[in-house]
């Protein structure tokens, strides 16, 4: 058994508590490791500690577990509470999972993001159920009169075997709520799992079925009123002045007026990214009332500066990735050298699009701002920065302001950044009434915070005997310099060279799902597969070579390199044996990809078939190693779903600008992949490793793209360097 | 403003409002049956499919004066108790992420098995290729498709 502690030092992980109505409660900090040493418990900010988790066992030995996180689709309010529930050793059936109160002084709000709710919170989440076990144990000891080790538990129920007493949960809780609360807890052994690693369904998932309001855009408040707004049509405008008699006085208009959102000096955080200095709004009785009124209005605009299109953009980046760097961000070996005296050598250039995020809810939050409060809720995965910000625009002490979260429809990354919060306050405090703002799918398409525009170019160099001992990567990106200098090939070849540099824009970009590896993945894993071609090398016993030399002889000191070898070459191997590579397909055209990102490892093959110039994916198989799978079922969903996502935009989706207008303003003009464009079959395995569960919301996608690219080669003989892979206009078949 | 009188989920609502405004809305803002989705206002993603009569229609683009005595079924309607073939076979394939799209997906797929109690694998892709899934559930939504037709004609 591992033991953990409760406690390091003077800094506690739990907190217990009797309840009022008779039971126990227990908070606990999800976040924080306890397998840290006491000088790393001391390094961590002291936020860290607080009290963040809860559960409750009630006098009826129901269990309720509040999830900390706000759910954007990910699961985890599921997946969390599985993870107490197993150590906990209590029947899934007796937990109720609920959505943890969020105006709790002690409550310290989370981000959902990057993949990581259940890798951080794995041994906090574990620690509480096993010290909630143990309390109880306790106490039963106590009243019973008999050693505690000769306690034993099972599915919600306290047995003393020797004596034949046994007890459920409820009865013993509220005694329990009094014991000291243990120093250090005994974890289970793996194989002794109960809950983790089976199949539960959502817990949320008969609400959704049924259209309960659970979205912050089904939000509805007493005298509540509608708000919209109108932002500049183009990057780079701003708002000069308006005409707004006549919207006035349209039906159900309450009014109309220019906002300052982010008046100067105002302190903004990071999450106000994408967020508009000054937009016009309006306010009204009902939406329709509000989309009428939007479309009456004339309002004038001006640009202060240049507008940008995207074919500037175009050259622009491939000037930089012409232009000289001044440092490399890694330097292995002389590739400069190594690439002259190269046997052959090969040079390519990938190019993606911006992309918007496209959530299905559309941004919204509701707003109630009165003289001395401010009460919002809505769907933003950042409420502590909305909070701060709250603070400066609006000139409130933060304990005057109320932040709630509700379920999100879809994330992406676009929920990080939080400004349609600021704005439906701002608009609240103006009309003195309860609001919900509420984009149109125009206005959410068009005022992004985009996956920037990329391009890369990678140069190899093999040997006489088809060895690689020469690669170089050089990447460009808009606000973003994506390259990530030591992941794979770092570490595996002798002469590694990586180069970034960014291209400042007006255009707001952000975080979209796997950030920078959405891209990345897809060009070096195409590269990787014209390099292993032209050493006349299968692609997988090329890449397979590669680890093979990350893990005995790797170049650099190994630490450096941010990747384990022996577990993508594990994902690797998975793959091939579970899709039967090289010997039959049916016939369709296949292609492999690797990638490592968010400290999770997916390999996949990908089959298909061209329908014209439409390459339908008749069946992907998925090798994951995300170590301890808590929730099969759902991992799967997430897996499928990265899949899908990532051979969409691949494939059909791009955002383009002319003079700073966004030129796909819905779902008529942006693709978005379809039903019928998504593969007809995907299965996923997973490596059994018994290691620290890692995250799955964004690994499946980024490496799916090169798989594709590699596919669609071996159908059509033709290589595909920049995506979108097929334009609209262009579809035949 | 104009006076109307809906047959919705089995009952009859009035309701005031303008005569173009469309069903979405009278939904969501004025009846708070806020089940059946926004998500474009253009007929393109699905969201705020409901049932007239027994059809599959998009409420974004149906406007109140359309509609008649026509009866209108909304997610909040399509069973009593969340028991809809369709809705099981929801749950039990695990189908939704973020769920938003979800209502209008099971609308779509409740109307198609209507119809056409065993449809092909292209006869789904066809009936649902209205209804976007920005998380990507596309291959469950299929399988609880025929798992919900499978459940109907064993039954």
């Amino acid at each position: 058994m591992t033991l953990v502690k409760t406690k390091i030092g003077r800094r506690s992980f739990i907190r217990t508590s009797a309840l009022a109505g008779g039971g126990m409660m227990v908070g606990f900090s999800w976040l924080a490791s306890c397998k840290m040493t006491p000088e790393e418990v001391n390094s961590l900010p002291k936020e860290w500690f607080e009290i963040n988790g809860f559960l409750k066992i009630g006098d009826n030995g129901m269990v309720t577990i509040m999830s900390p996180n706000p759910e954007i689709g990910q699961n985890v309010k599921t997946a969390m509470p599985m993870i107490v529930a197993d150590e906990l050793d209590v029947d899934w059936k007796n937990v109720i999972v609920e959505q943890a109160p969020l105006n709790l002084d002690v409550f310290q709000r989370q981000l959902a993001g990057g993949s990581q709710s259940i890798r951080a919170g794995w041994e906090g989440l574990r620690m509480a159920g096993a010290t909630a076990r143990k309390m109880l144990k306790q106490a039963a000891a106590a009243a019973w009169e008999v050693p505690e080790n000769e306690i034993t538990t099972s599915n919600g129920m306290i047995y003393h075997e020797t004596s034949k007493k046994s007890a459920g949960y409820g009865e013993m809780a509220s005694a329990a709520a009094l014991m000291e609360a243990p120093e250090e807890v005994n974890l289970k052994e793996i194989n002794d799992f109960t809950i983790i690693g089976t199949d539960r369904l959502n817990v949320d998932g008969p609400k959704i079925v049924t259209g309960k309001p659970l979205f912050g855009i089904d939000v509805q408040e007493e005298g509540m009123l509608t708000a919209m707004i109108i932002h500049p049509p183009a990057f780079g405008k701003t708002y000069k002045s308006m005409d707004a008699e006549s919207a006035k006085s349209m039906p159900g208009i309450v009014d109309v007026f220019p906002v300052e959102v982010y008046p100067e000096g105002v302190e903004k955080q990071w999450s106000d990214g994408g967020g508009i200095a000054e937009l016009v709004a309006v306010v009204g009785e009902s939406t329709w009332q509000c989309m009428q009124a939007k479309k009456a209005l004339k309002v004038e605009w001006e640009s202060p500066s240049d507008l940008e299109s995207t074919a500037s953009y175009e050259e622009d980046l491939e000037k930089l990735i012409e232009a000289p760097v001044e440092a490399p961000a890694r330097s292995d070996g002389d590739f400069n050298k190594a690439i002259k005296g190269a046997a052959k050598v090969i040079e390519r250039t990938y190019s993606a699009p911006f992309l918007a995020h496209n959530t299905m809810e559309p941004m919204n939050f509701f707003a109630n701002v009165t003289a001395d409060k401010a009460e919002v809720k809505g769907p933003v995965q950042t409420p502590e920065f909305l909070e701060k910000t709250l603070s400066s625009v609006l000139g409130l002490p933060i304990d005057k302001i109320d932040v709630g979260m509700t379920r999100m429809g879809g994330g992406f990354g676009r929920r990080l950044y939080g400004h349609f919060g600021v704005e439906a306050a701002v608009i609240s405090k103006k009309v003195q009434a309860p609001i919900k703002l509420v984009y149109t799918r125009e206005d959410d398409m068009t005022q992004g915070t985009y996956r920037p525009a990329y391009k890369v170019r990678f140069k190899a160099g093999l040997d006489k005997d088809n060895n690689l001992i020469a690669w170089s990567v050089k990447g460009v990106g808009t606000n973003d310099d994506l390259v990530f200098e030591d992941r794979f090939p770092a570490g595996a070849v002798d002469n590694y060279l990586a180069e970034k540099t960014s291209l400042q824009t007006k255009i707001t970009t952000g975080a979209w799902r796997a950030p920078r590896s959405n891209f990345m993945a897809g060009a070096e894993q195409s590269f990787m597969d014209e390099v292993a071609e032209l050493a006349g090398k299968d692609p997988i016993e090329f890449r397979l070579e590669l680890f093979d030399r990350a893990i005995k002889d790797p170049v650099g000191p190994p630490e450096k390199n941010d990747y384990d070898p022996e577990r993508y070459a594990g994902v690797l191997k998975l793959v091939k044996e579970k899709s039967n590579w090289g010997n039959t397909n049916d016939g369709k055209a296949r292609g492999v990809s690797a990638y490592y990102c968010h400290n999770s490892y997916v390999a996949q093959v990908l089959d298909l078939t061209m329908d014209g110039n439409k390459p339908m994916v008749d069946k992907v198989v998925c090798a994951v190693d995300c170590g301890i799978v808590i929730n099969p079922i759902s991992a799967k969903n997430q897996i499928e779903g990265g899949i899908i996502d990532g051979i969409g935009h691949a494939t059909y989706s791009q955002m383009t600008f002319e003079d700073g207008v966004p030129q796909q303003q819905n779902f008529d003009s942006y693709h978005l992949i379809r039903n019928s464009e998504a593969p007809k079959q995907i299965e996923s395995y997973f490596v059994d490793n018994g290691i620290d569960p890692t995250g799955l919301g964004e690994p499946s996608l980024p490496p799916v793209i090169g798989a594709l690219a590699n596919a669609m080669y071996k159908a059509t003989g033709k290589r595909v360097y920049k995506q979108p892979f097929i334009l609209e206009k262009e579809i035949v078949g | 403003m104009s006076k109307f009188s809906l047959k919705i989920n089995g009952k009859t609502q009035e309701v005031d409002v303008d005569e173009n405004t469309p069903m979405l809305w009278v939904l969501r803002d004025h009846l708070k049956l806020v089940g059946t989705k926004y998500g474009c206002g253009i007929a393109q993603c699905g969201a705020c499919t409901v049932h007239l009569g027994d059809n599959a229609v998009r409420s974004c683009q149906l406007t109140i004066s359309s509609v008649g005595d026509q009866e209108i079924t909304t997610i909040e309607g399509l069973s009593e108790n969340g028991d809809h073939p369709v809705q099981e076979a929801w749950l039990e394939v695990d189908v939704p992420q973020c769920g938003y799209c979800q209502a209008g997906q099971i609308m779509s797929a409740s109307a198609l098995l209507k119809r056409n109690p065993s449809p092909s694998d292209e006869e789904i892709e066809a009936a649902m290729n209205g209804n976007i899934c920005r998380c990507g559930t596309y291959v469950r939504i299929k399988k609880a498709i025929k798992t919900a037709a499978s459940a109907t004609q064993n039954a």
